[in-house]
Protein backbone atom coordinates (compact mmCIF):
# COMPACT_ATOMS: atom_id res chain seq x y z
CA UNK A 1 0.00 0.00 0.00
CA UNK A 2 1.50 3.52 -1.37
CA UNK A 3 1.37 6.32 1.42
CA UNK A 4 0.03 9.61 0.16
CA UNK A 5 1.11 12.67 1.96
CA UNK A 6 -1.60 15.22 2.70
CA UNK A 7 0.43 17.85 4.63
CA UNK A 8 4.13 18.35 4.04
CA UNK A 9 6.17 20.61 6.22
CA UNK A 10 9.14 22.00 4.91
CA UNK A 11 12.03 24.09 6.19
CA UNK A 12 9.21 25.27 8.64
CA UNK A 13 10.57 28.10 10.65
CA UNK A 14 8.58 29.73 13.86
CA UNK A 15 9.84 32.58 16.53
CA UNK A 16 8.32 34.62 19.08
CA UNK A 17 9.54 37.92 18.80
CA UNK A 18 13.29 36.51 19.55
CA UNK A 19 12.52 33.35 20.44
CA UNK A 20 13.23 30.69 18.04
CA UNK A 21 10.19 28.23 18.80
CA UNK A 22 10.91 25.75 15.75
CA UNK A 23 13.99 25.58 13.91
CA UNK A 24 13.89 24.06 10.72
CA UNK A 25 10.98 21.62 10.95
CA UNK A 26 10.32 18.93 7.52
CA UNK A 27 7.42 16.26 8.22
CA UNK A 28 5.22 14.43 6.32
CA UNK A 29 1.72 13.68 7.24
CA UNK A 30 0.53 10.64 5.66
CA UNK A 31 -3.26 10.25 4.61
CA UNK A 32 -5.72 8.24 6.40
CA UNK A 33 -3.17 7.61 9.24
CA UNK A 34 -2.71 8.66 12.91
CA UNK A 35 0.23 10.60 13.11
CA UNK A 36 0.88 11.26 17.09
CA UNK A 37 3.45 14.75 17.87
CA UNK A 38 5.11 14.16 20.96
CA UNK A 39 7.61 15.64 23.11
CA UNK A 40 8.37 17.36 26.66
CA UNK A 41 6.38 20.97 27.44
CA UNK A 42 7.47 23.31 25.39
CA UNK A 43 9.11 21.75 22.85
CA UNK A 44 7.05 23.34 20.14
CA UNK A 45 4.65 20.58 19.42
CA UNK A 46 1.50 22.43 19.59
CA UNK A 47 3.02 25.07 17.29
CA UNK A 48 3.90 22.76 14.65
CA UNK A 49 0.01 22.28 15.08
CA UNK A 50 -1.12 25.19 14.89
CA UNK A 51 0.79 26.17 11.67
CA UNK A 52 -1.16 22.97 9.84
CA UNK A 53 -4.19 25.09 9.64
CA UNK A 54 -2.97 28.46 10.08
CA UNK A 55 -4.22 28.76 13.62
CA UNK A 56 -1.16 30.45 14.40
CA UNK A 57 -2.33 33.31 12.64
CA UNK A 58 -3.91 34.42 15.94
CA UNK A 59 -0.40 33.96 17.98
CA UNK A 60 0.48 37.43 18.45
CA UNK A 61 3.87 37.94 17.24
CA UNK A 62 4.55 34.59 15.82
CA UNK A 63 6.39 34.91 12.92
CA UNK A 64 6.36 31.73 10.13
CA UNK A 65 9.19 30.81 7.35
CA UNK A 66 9.18 28.25 5.42
CA UNK A 67 6.18 25.93 3.94
CA UNK A 68 3.38 24.12 4.48
CA UNK A 69 1.95 22.23 1.64
CA UNK A 70 -1.91 20.84 1.76
CA UNK A 71 -2.18 18.52 -1.16
CA UNK A 72 0.97 20.21 -2.82
CA UNK A 73 -0.19 23.76 -2.20
CA UNK A 74 1.64 26.79 0.54
CA UNK A 75 -0.86 27.29 2.78
CA UNK A 76 1.06 30.57 3.77
CA UNK A 77 1.14 31.91 0.12
CA UNK A 78 -0.65 35.50 0.10
CA UNK A 79 -3.50 34.10 -2.52
CA UNK A 80 -4.70 31.28 0.20
CA UNK A 81 -7.54 32.71 2.31
CA UNK A 82 -6.80 31.23 6.01
CA UNK A 83 -10.59 30.69 6.54
CA UNK A 84 -10.94 28.59 4.17
CA UNK A 85 -7.58 26.66 5.24
CA UNK A 86 -9.38 25.91 8.82
CA UNK A 87 -12.78 25.04 7.33
CA UNK A 88 -11.01 22.14 5.65
CA UNK A 89 -8.29 20.98 8.38
CA UNK A 90 -10.06 20.63 11.57
CA UNK A 91 -8.82 21.30 15.08
CA UNK A 92 -9.87 20.00 18.46
CA UNK A 93 -8.07 22.13 21.53
CA UNK A 94 -6.85 20.63 24.81
CA UNK A 95 -9.48 21.85 27.02
CA UNK A 96 -13.22 21.43 25.86
CA UNK A 97 -14.23 24.84 24.42
CA UNK A 98 -18.14 24.19 23.39
CA UNK A 99 -19.69 27.37 22.82
CA UNK A 100 -22.28 28.79 25.31
CA UNK A 101 -24.88 27.34 23.13
CA UNK A 102 -27.30 24.31 22.66
CA UNK A 103 -25.81 21.02 21.86
CA UNK A 104 -27.41 20.88 18.24
CA UNK A 105 -26.51 24.65 17.67
CA UNK A 106 -22.44 24.04 18.50
CA UNK A 107 -22.83 21.28 16.28
CA UNK A 108 -24.47 23.05 13.43
CA UNK A 109 -22.24 26.37 14.03
CA UNK A 110 -19.47 25.34 11.09
CA UNK A 111 -22.44 23.86 8.55
CA UNK A 112 -23.94 27.12 9.12
CA UNK A 113 -21.12 29.92 8.81
CA UNK A 114 -20.04 28.32 5.75
CA UNK A 115 -23.34 28.32 4.02
CA UNK A 116 -24.34 24.62 4.09
CA UNK A 117 -27.80 24.12 1.83
CA UNK A 118 -28.57 20.08 2.80
CA UNK A 119 -30.17 18.68 5.73
CA UNK A 120 -28.92 20.63 8.81
CA UNK A 121 -30.77 18.18 11.35
CA UNK A 122 -29.03 15.19 9.38
CA UNK A 123 -25.52 16.62 9.29
CA UNK A 124 -25.90 16.77 13.22
CA UNK A 125 -26.89 13.93 13.84
CA UNK A 126 -24.42 12.19 11.75
CA UNK A 127 -21.64 13.84 12.88
CA UNK A 128 -22.75 12.97 16.51
CA UNK A 129 -22.72 9.28 15.47
CA UNK A 130 -19.24 9.73 14.56
CA UNK A 131 -18.30 11.54 17.48
CA UNK A 132 -20.13 8.39 19.37
CA UNK A 133 -22.16 11.02 21.08
CA UNK A 134 -25.59 10.33 19.91
CA UNK A 135 -26.77 8.04 22.14
CA UNK A 136 -25.86 9.72 24.85
CA UNK A 137 -27.28 13.33 23.68
CA UNK A 138 -30.31 12.48 21.21
CA UNK A 139 -33.18 13.59 23.37
CA UNK A 140 -31.17 16.73 24.94
CA UNK A 141 -29.86 18.34 21.73
CA UNK A 142 -31.09 21.71 22.62
CA UNK A 143 -29.86 22.04 26.30
CA UNK A 144 -26.70 23.79 26.63
CA UNK A 145 -23.39 21.98 25.82
CA UNK A 146 -22.12 23.29 29.55
CA UNK A 147 -24.46 20.86 30.70
CA UNK A 148 -22.46 17.81 29.54
CA UNK A 149 -19.30 16.06 31.48
CA UNK A 150 -16.09 17.04 30.36
CA UNK A 151 -14.98 14.13 28.22
CA UNK A 152 -18.79 14.86 26.09
CA UNK A 153 -17.90 17.94 25.52
CA UNK A 154 -14.09 16.97 24.32
CA UNK A 155 -16.23 14.88 21.92
CA UNK A 156 -19.00 16.82 20.95
CA UNK A 157 -16.17 19.56 20.14
CA UNK A 158 -14.96 16.53 17.87
CA UNK A 159 -18.40 16.12 16.30
CA UNK A 160 -18.06 20.17 15.50
CA UNK A 161 -15.16 19.92 13.66
CA UNK A 162 -16.39 16.76 12.00
CA UNK A 163 -20.07 18.65 11.13
CA UNK A 164 -17.82 20.17 8.04
CA UNK A 165 -16.35 17.15 7.12
CA UNK A 166 -12.84 18.18 6.81
CA UNK A 167 -10.10 15.56 5.66
CA UNK A 168 -7.62 16.27 7.92
CA UNK A 169 -8.29 16.46 12.24
CA UNK A 170 -5.75 18.30 14.35
CA UNK A 171 -5.74 17.41 18.00
CA UNK A 172 -3.56 19.29 20.35
CA UNK A 173 -3.56 17.37 23.78
CA UNK A 174 -7.02 16.29 23.46
CA UNK A 175 -7.33 14.55 26.43
CA UNK A 176 -5.05 16.03 28.83
CA UNK A 177 -8.19 17.77 30.54
CA UNK A 178 -10.21 13.92 31.06
CA UNK A 179 -10.31 11.60 33.33
CA UNK A 180 -8.99 8.18 32.00
CA UNK A 181 -12.18 6.68 30.83
CA UNK A 182 -13.38 9.66 28.93
CA UNK A 183 -9.64 9.36 27.53
CA UNK A 184 -10.04 6.19 26.56
CA UNK A 185 -13.39 7.02 24.75
CA UNK A 186 -11.62 9.50 22.89
CA UNK A 187 -8.79 7.45 21.81
CA UNK A 188 -10.98 4.90 21.02
CA UNK A 189 -13.19 7.33 18.57
CA UNK A 190 -10.09 8.41 17.20
CA UNK A 191 -8.93 4.81 15.93
CA UNK A 192 -12.24 4.67 14.27
CA UNK A 193 -12.23 8.44 12.97
CA UNK A 194 -8.81 7.42 10.52
CA UNK A 195 -10.82 5.54 8.12
CA UNK A 196 -12.60 8.60 6.86
CA UNK A 197 -9.54 10.83 7.69
CA UNK A 198 -5.97 11.83 8.52
CA UNK A 199 -5.53 12.85 12.09
CA UNK A 200 -2.51 14.19 13.87
CA UNK A 201 -2.74 14.31 17.62
CA UNK A 202 -0.18 16.11 19.96
CA UNK A 203 0.71 14.77 23.08
CA UNK A 204 2.95 15.39 25.75
CA UNK A 205 1.98 11.38 27.01
CA UNK A 206 4.63 8.78 25.25
CA UNK A 207 1.58 6.14 26.31
CA UNK A 208 -1.26 7.35 24.15
CA UNK A 209 1.39 7.98 21.72
CA UNK A 210 2.10 4.19 21.60
CA UNK A 211 -1.59 3.58 21.62
CA UNK A 212 -3.28 5.60 18.87
CA UNK A 213 -0.09 6.48 16.20
CA UNK A 214 0.71 4.75 13.33
CA UNK A 215 3.21 7.49 12.61
CA UNK A 216 5.35 9.45 15.64
CA UNK A 217 7.49 12.63 15.39
CA UNK A 218 9.25 13.37 18.01
CA UNK A 219 9.99 17.04 19.20
CA UNK A 220 12.67 18.61 21.48
CA UNK A 221 13.51 22.10 21.47
CA UNK A 222 12.10 23.15 18.06
CA UNK A 223 13.79 20.34 16.40
CA UNK A 224 12.34 16.99 14.84
CA UNK A 225 14.43 14.42 16.60
CA UNK A 226 12.83 11.44 15.12
CA UNK A 227 9.78 10.38 12.36
CA UNK A 228 8.70 6.80 12.11
CA UNK A 229 6.47 4.26 12.11
CA UNK A 230 5.28 4.05 16.04
CA UNK A 231 5.78 0.24 16.26
CA UNK A 232 9.45 0.81 14.87
CA UNK A 233 10.22 3.92 17.20
CA UNK A 234 8.87 2.62 20.27
CA UNK A 235 11.12 -0.96 19.73
CA UNK A 236 13.87 0.24 17.86
CA UNK A 237 14.50 4.28 18.05
CA UNK A 238 17.21 5.28 16.14
CA UNK A 239 18.34 8.03 17.84
CA UNK A 240 19.20 8.21 21.57
CA UNK A 241 17.08 11.21 22.66
CA UNK A 242 14.51 9.21 21.48
CA UNK A 243 15.05 6.64 23.53
CA UNK A 244 15.63 8.29 26.89
CA UNK A 245 12.43 9.60 26.29
CA UNK A 246 10.30 6.74 25.84
CA UNK A 247 11.89 5.13 28.25
CA UNK A 248 10.78 7.93 30.70
CA UNK A 249 14.62 9.51 31.56
CA UNK A 250 13.76 13.04 30.87
CA UNK A 251 10.23 14.77 30.10
CA UNK B 1 1.08 42.32 78.55
CA UNK B 2 -2.44 41.80 79.48
CA UNK B 3 -2.73 46.01 79.47
CA UNK B 4 -1.21 46.45 76.45
CA UNK B 5 -3.21 43.85 75.01
CA UNK B 6 -6.22 45.53 76.33
CA UNK B 7 -5.34 48.86 74.75
CA UNK B 8 -4.77 46.97 71.68
CA UNK B 9 -8.29 45.89 71.54
CA UNK B 10 -9.83 48.88 72.50
CA UNK B 11 -8.08 50.76 69.45
CA UNK B 12 -9.43 48.16 67.41
CA UNK B 13 -12.92 48.00 68.36
CA UNK B 14 -12.59 51.87 68.15
CA UNK B 15 -11.53 51.80 64.74
CA UNK B 16 -14.11 49.60 63.65
CA UNK B 17 -16.42 51.77 65.36
CA UNK B 18 -15.43 54.72 62.73
CA UNK B 19 -15.01 52.88 59.77
CA UNK B 20 -18.65 51.52 60.48
CA UNK B 21 -19.71 55.51 60.71
CA UNK B 22 -18.40 56.30 57.63
CA UNK B 23 -19.25 53.46 55.70
CA UNK B 24 -22.95 54.95 57.23
CA UNK B 25 -22.81 58.15 56.02
CA UNK B 26 -23.81 57.23 52.45
CA UNK B 27 -26.98 54.79 54.03
CA UNK B 28 -28.31 57.60 56.29
CA UNK B 29 -28.07 60.23 53.31
CA UNK B 30 -29.68 58.06 51.07
CA UNK B 31 -32.82 57.36 53.81
CA UNK B 32 -32.45 61.27 54.49
CA UNK B 33 -32.81 62.31 50.94
CA UNK B 34 -35.92 59.01 49.46
CA UNK B 35 -37.96 60.11 53.73
CA UNK B 36 -38.06 64.30 52.47
CA UNK B 37 -38.97 63.20 48.57
CA UNK B 38 -41.25 61.68 49.92
CA UNK B 39 -43.04 63.44 52.53
CA UNK B 40 -42.72 66.59 50.25
CA UNK B 41 -44.36 64.67 47.27
CA UNK B 42 -47.25 63.61 50.00
CA UNK B 43 -47.87 66.84 50.66
CA UNK B 44 -47.85 67.96 46.62
CA UNK B 45 -51.17 65.03 46.60
CA UNK B 46 -52.64 66.47 49.16
CA UNK B 47 -53.04 69.32 46.85
CA UNK B 48 -53.64 67.90 43.44
CA UNK B 49 -55.11 64.50 42.59
CA UNK B 50 -52.78 61.49 41.86
CA UNK B 51 -55.17 60.89 38.80
CA UNK B 52 -54.45 64.26 37.35
CA UNK B 53 -50.74 64.06 38.29
CA UNK B 54 -50.46 60.99 35.95
CA UNK B 55 -53.08 61.60 33.28
CA UNK B 56 -53.46 64.71 33.06
CA UNK B 57 -51.77 66.19 29.71
CA UNK B 58 -51.01 69.46 30.24
CA UNK B 59 -48.19 70.70 32.25
CA UNK B 60 -48.26 74.58 33.82
CA UNK B 61 -47.05 74.94 37.40
CA UNK B 62 -46.31 78.13 37.07
CA UNK B 63 -49.38 79.88 35.11
CA UNK B 64 -52.55 80.37 35.83
CA UNK B 65 -54.82 78.43 35.26
CA UNK B 66 -52.28 75.59 36.97
CA UNK B 67 -52.61 72.10 35.14
CA UNK B 68 -50.14 69.06 36.84
CA UNK B 69 -49.98 66.26 33.79
CA UNK B 70 -46.63 65.29 33.86
CA UNK B 71 -46.92 63.25 30.99
CA UNK B 72 -45.53 66.82 28.73
CA UNK B 73 -42.23 66.44 30.92
CA UNK B 74 -42.36 62.36 30.45
CA UNK B 75 -42.67 62.78 26.58
CA UNK B 76 -39.92 65.54 26.32
CA UNK B 77 -37.96 63.84 28.71
CA UNK B 78 -38.49 59.98 26.80
CA UNK B 79 -38.19 62.17 23.27
CA UNK B 80 -34.20 63.07 24.17
CA UNK B 81 -33.52 59.67 25.75
CA UNK B 82 -34.36 58.08 22.55
CA UNK B 83 -32.52 60.48 20.45
CA UNK B 84 -29.73 60.06 22.77
CA UNK B 85 -30.14 55.98 22.27
CA UNK B 86 -30.02 55.79 18.97
CA UNK B 87 -26.83 57.84 18.89
CA UNK B 88 -25.21 55.99 21.61
CA UNK B 89 -25.91 52.09 21.31
CA UNK B 90 -24.74 51.56 17.89
CA UNK B 91 -21.50 53.82 17.92
CA UNK B 92 -20.75 52.86 21.77
CA UNK B 93 -21.60 49.09 20.44
CA UNK B 94 -19.23 49.42 17.08
CA UNK B 95 -16.16 50.69 19.19
CA UNK B 96 -16.59 48.21 21.66
CA UNK B 97 -16.14 45.62 19.21
CA UNK B 98 -14.14 47.48 17.64
CA UNK B 99 -11.52 48.06 20.92
CA UNK B 100 -12.57 44.42 21.44
CA UNK B 101 -11.43 42.33 18.59
CA UNK B 102 -10.23 44.16 16.08
CA UNK B 103 -7.34 46.92 17.76
CA UNK B 104 -4.32 46.22 17.71
CA UNK B 105 -2.87 47.09 21.00
CA UNK B 106 -1.14 50.34 20.08
CA UNK B 107 -4.56 52.12 18.77
CA UNK B 108 -6.10 50.26 22.11
CA UNK B 109 -3.65 51.78 24.60
CA UNK B 110 -4.63 55.20 22.14
CA UNK B 111 -8.37 55.15 22.06
CA UNK B 112 -9.27 54.01 25.27
CA UNK B 113 -7.90 57.45 27.08
CA UNK B 114 -9.68 59.22 24.79
CA UNK B 115 -13.15 57.48 25.66
CA UNK B 116 -12.38 57.83 29.53
CA UNK B 117 -11.54 61.65 28.52
CA UNK B 118 -15.33 61.93 26.53
CA UNK B 119 -16.48 60.49 29.77
CA UNK B 120 -14.84 63.12 32.05
CA UNK B 121 -16.32 66.26 30.49
CA UNK B 122 -17.90 68.43 32.51
CA UNK B 123 -21.94 67.63 31.32
CA UNK B 124 -22.28 71.95 30.68
CA UNK B 125 -19.61 71.79 28.48
CA UNK B 126 -21.74 69.39 26.02
CA UNK B 127 -24.75 71.43 27.04
CA UNK B 128 -22.99 74.52 25.49
CA UNK B 129 -21.54 72.54 22.77
CA UNK B 130 -25.17 71.22 21.84
CA UNK B 131 -26.55 74.42 22.25
CA UNK B 132 -23.66 76.81 20.23
CA UNK B 133 -22.07 73.90 17.64
CA UNK B 134 -25.09 70.89 16.63
CA UNK B 135 -27.93 73.54 16.87
CA UNK B 136 -26.72 75.34 14.12
CA UNK B 137 -26.02 72.70 12.19
CA UNK B 138 -29.90 71.30 12.28
CA UNK B 139 -31.00 74.36 11.67
CA UNK B 140 -28.67 75.42 8.66
CA UNK B 141 -30.39 71.73 7.41
CA UNK B 142 -34.13 71.88 9.06
CA UNK B 143 -34.53 75.58 9.23
CA UNK B 144 -37.87 75.49 10.95
CA UNK B 145 -36.13 73.66 14.23
CA UNK B 146 -36.54 76.22 17.14
CA UNK B 147 -33.37 77.27 18.72
CA UNK B 148 -33.95 74.93 21.44
CA UNK B 149 -34.97 71.28 20.75
CA UNK B 150 -34.84 67.69 21.63
CA UNK B 151 -32.98 66.45 18.91
CA UNK B 152 -30.03 68.63 19.59
CA UNK B 153 -30.01 68.00 23.45
CA UNK B 154 -30.34 64.20 22.25
CA UNK B 155 -27.41 63.85 19.79
CA UNK B 156 -25.42 65.55 22.40
CA UNK B 157 -26.18 63.18 25.32
CA UNK B 158 -25.84 60.85 23.05
CA UNK B 159 -22.25 61.36 22.54
CA UNK B 160 -21.62 61.59 26.09
CA UNK B 161 -23.15 58.34 26.54
CA UNK B 162 -21.01 56.46 24.09
CA UNK B 163 -18.00 55.81 26.67
CA UNK B 164 -20.02 54.79 28.88
CA UNK B 165 -21.51 51.87 26.50
CA UNK B 166 -18.59 51.06 25.01
CA UNK B 167 -16.53 50.59 28.19
CA UNK B 168 -19.03 48.53 29.75
CA UNK B 169 -19.69 46.29 26.67
CA UNK B 170 -16.01 46.05 25.81
CA UNK B 171 -15.10 44.77 29.31
CA UNK B 172 -18.20 41.97 28.70
CA UNK B 173 -16.53 41.13 25.35
CA UNK B 174 -13.33 40.49 26.51
CA UNK B 175 -14.55 38.41 29.32
CA UNK B 176 -15.58 36.28 27.04
CA UNK B 177 -12.42 33.70 27.08
CA UNK B 178 -9.93 33.26 24.25
CA UNK B 179 -10.89 29.31 23.67
CA UNK B 180 -14.46 30.17 22.25
CA UNK B 181 -12.80 32.45 19.36
CA UNK B 182 -10.18 29.96 18.42
CA UNK B 183 -13.11 27.25 18.30
CA UNK B 184 -14.74 29.49 16.30
CA UNK B 185 -11.37 30.21 14.02
CA UNK B 186 -10.75 26.92 13.72
CA UNK B 187 -14.25 25.92 11.93
CA UNK B 188 -13.75 28.51 8.81
CA UNK B 189 -15.18 31.55 10.51
CA UNK B 190 -14.05 35.07 9.67
CA UNK B 191 -13.56 38.33 11.76
CA UNK B 192 -16.97 39.25 11.49
CA UNK B 193 -18.38 36.10 11.85
CA UNK B 194 -16.55 35.53 15.24
CA UNK B 195 -17.51 38.81 16.54
CA UNK B 196 -21.11 38.72 16.04
CA UNK B 197 -21.95 34.80 16.46
CA UNK B 198 -20.08 34.40 19.16
CA UNK B 199 -18.48 37.06 21.33
CA UNK B 200 -21.37 39.10 21.42
CA UNK B 201 -24.08 36.64 22.05
CA UNK B 202 -21.71 35.26 24.90
CA UNK B 203 -21.57 39.05 26.03
CA UNK B 204 -25.05 39.88 25.26
CA UNK B 205 -26.11 40.31 29.31
CA UNK B 206 -23.15 42.84 29.72
CA UNK B 207 -24.52 44.75 26.41
CA UNK B 208 -27.77 45.08 27.54
CA UNK B 209 -26.99 45.92 31.18
CA UNK B 210 -24.75 48.76 29.48
CA UNK B 211 -27.64 50.07 27.54
CA UNK B 212 -30.29 50.00 30.62
CA UNK B 213 -27.23 51.72 33.09
CA UNK B 214 -27.08 54.37 29.79
CA UNK B 215 -30.41 54.57 29.37
CA UNK B 216 -31.15 55.62 33.35
CA UNK B 217 -27.95 58.43 32.89
CA UNK B 218 -29.81 59.94 29.84
CA UNK B 219 -33.59 60.57 31.90
CA UNK B 220 -31.51 61.76 34.79
CA UNK B 221 -29.15 64.20 32.80
CA UNK B 222 -29.60 67.72 33.80
CA UNK B 223 -27.25 70.25 31.96
CA UNK B 224 -27.66 69.32 28.72
CA UNK B 225 -31.13 69.52 28.31
CA UNK B 226 -31.72 72.61 30.45
CA UNK B 227 -29.30 74.85 28.03
CA UNK B 228 -30.48 72.83 24.81
CA UNK B 229 -33.71 71.24 24.87
CA UNK B 230 -36.14 74.60 26.04
CA UNK B 231 -38.18 74.95 28.78
CA UNK B 232 -41.61 74.36 26.90
CA UNK B 233 -43.11 71.36 28.55
CA UNK B 234 -44.85 70.13 25.25
CA UNK B 235 -46.72 67.03 24.66
CA UNK B 236 -44.97 66.06 21.44
CA UNK B 237 -42.76 63.68 19.44
CA UNK B 238 -41.09 66.18 17.38
CA UNK B 239 -37.70 66.47 17.88
CA UNK B 240 -37.56 69.82 16.48
CA UNK B 241 -39.49 71.19 19.03
CA UNK B 242 -38.40 72.90 22.02
CA UNK B 243 -39.96 70.83 25.20
CA UNK B 244 -39.10 70.65 28.80
CA UNK B 245 -37.65 67.76 30.57
CA UNK B 246 -38.42 66.16 34.39
CA UNK B 247 -35.02 67.44 35.76
CA UNK B 248 -35.12 70.68 33.83
CA UNK B 249 -38.66 71.45 35.02
CA UNK B 250 -36.78 70.97 38.68
CA UNK B 251 -33.76 73.11 37.58
CA UNK B 252 -36.21 75.64 36.30
CA UNK B 253 -38.57 76.26 39.58
CA UNK B 254 -35.27 75.58 41.72
CA UNK B 255 -33.55 78.67 40.35
CA UNK B 256 -36.74 81.48 39.71
CA UNK B 257 -38.27 82.17 43.40
CA UNK B 258 -40.85 79.32 43.89
CA UNK B 259 -41.83 80.51 47.36
CA UNK B 260 -41.12 77.64 50.40
CA UNK B 261 -43.85 75.07 50.64
CA UNK B 262 -46.16 76.44 47.57
CA UNK B 263 -47.32 74.01 45.49
CA UNK B 264 -45.27 74.97 42.57
CA UNK B 265 -42.49 74.17 45.19
CA UNK B 266 -44.01 70.70 46.06
CA UNK B 267 -44.72 69.43 42.43
CA UNK B 268 -40.79 69.61 42.02
CA UNK B 269 -40.60 66.98 44.87
CA UNK B 270 -43.24 65.09 42.54
CA UNK B 271 -41.45 65.03 39.67
CA UNK B 272 -38.32 64.00 41.43
CA UNK B 273 -39.78 60.97 42.89
CA UNK B 274 -40.81 59.93 39.31
CA UNK B 275 -37.51 60.30 38.47
CA UNK B 276 -36.24 58.43 41.29
CA UNK B 277 -38.60 55.30 40.82
CA UNK B 278 -38.11 55.48 37.38
CA UNK B 279 -33.46 55.74 37.37
CA UNK B 280 -33.48 53.12 40.26
CA UNK B 281 -35.58 50.70 38.49
CA UNK B 282 -33.75 50.82 35.56
CA UNK B 283 -30.56 50.46 37.54
CA UNK B 284 -31.85 47.26 39.52
CA UNK B 285 -32.88 46.22 36.47
CA UNK B 286 -29.58 46.31 34.98
CA UNK B 287 -27.40 44.68 37.70
CA UNK B 288 -29.77 42.09 37.76
CA UNK B 289 -29.38 41.33 34.36
CA UNK B 290 -25.66 41.60 34.94
CA UNK B 291 -25.81 39.08 37.72
CA UNK B 292 -28.99 37.06 36.26
CA UNK B 293 -26.94 36.26 32.38
CA UNK B 294 -23.75 35.77 33.62
CA UNK B 295 -21.91 33.01 31.43
CA UNK B 296 -19.99 31.06 33.19
CA UNK B 297 -17.55 29.36 30.85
Amino acid sequence: MTLESIISVRNLHVSYRDRKVLKGINLDIYKNRITAIMGPSGCGKSTLLRCMNRMIDLSEGARVGGKVLYRGENIYSPKIDPAQIRFRIGMVFQKPNPFPKSIFENVAFGPRINGYKGDLSALVEQSLQRAGLWDEVKDRLHENAYMLSGGQQQRLCIARALALEPEVLLLDEPCSALDPISTMHVEELIRQLKERLTIVIVTHNIQQAARVADYTAFLLQGELVEFGETSRMFTVPKDKRTEDFITGRFG
Amino acid sequence: MVDSAGKGFRREKGVEILLALAASVSVLVTIGIVVSLFSETAGFFKEVSVKEFFTGTKWTPLFSPAHYGIAPLVAGTMLVTVIAMIVAAPLGLASAIYLSEYAPDGVRRLIKPVLEILAGIPTIVYGYFALTFVTPIIRAVFPQTNVFNALSAGIVMGIMLIPMISSLSEDAMTAVPNSLREAAYALGATKLEVSYKVVIPAAVSGIVASFILAFSRAIGETMIVTLAAGSTPKLTFNPLDSIQTMTAFIVQVMLGDAPFGSIEYKSVYAVASVLFVVTLSLNLIGTWIVRRYKEVY
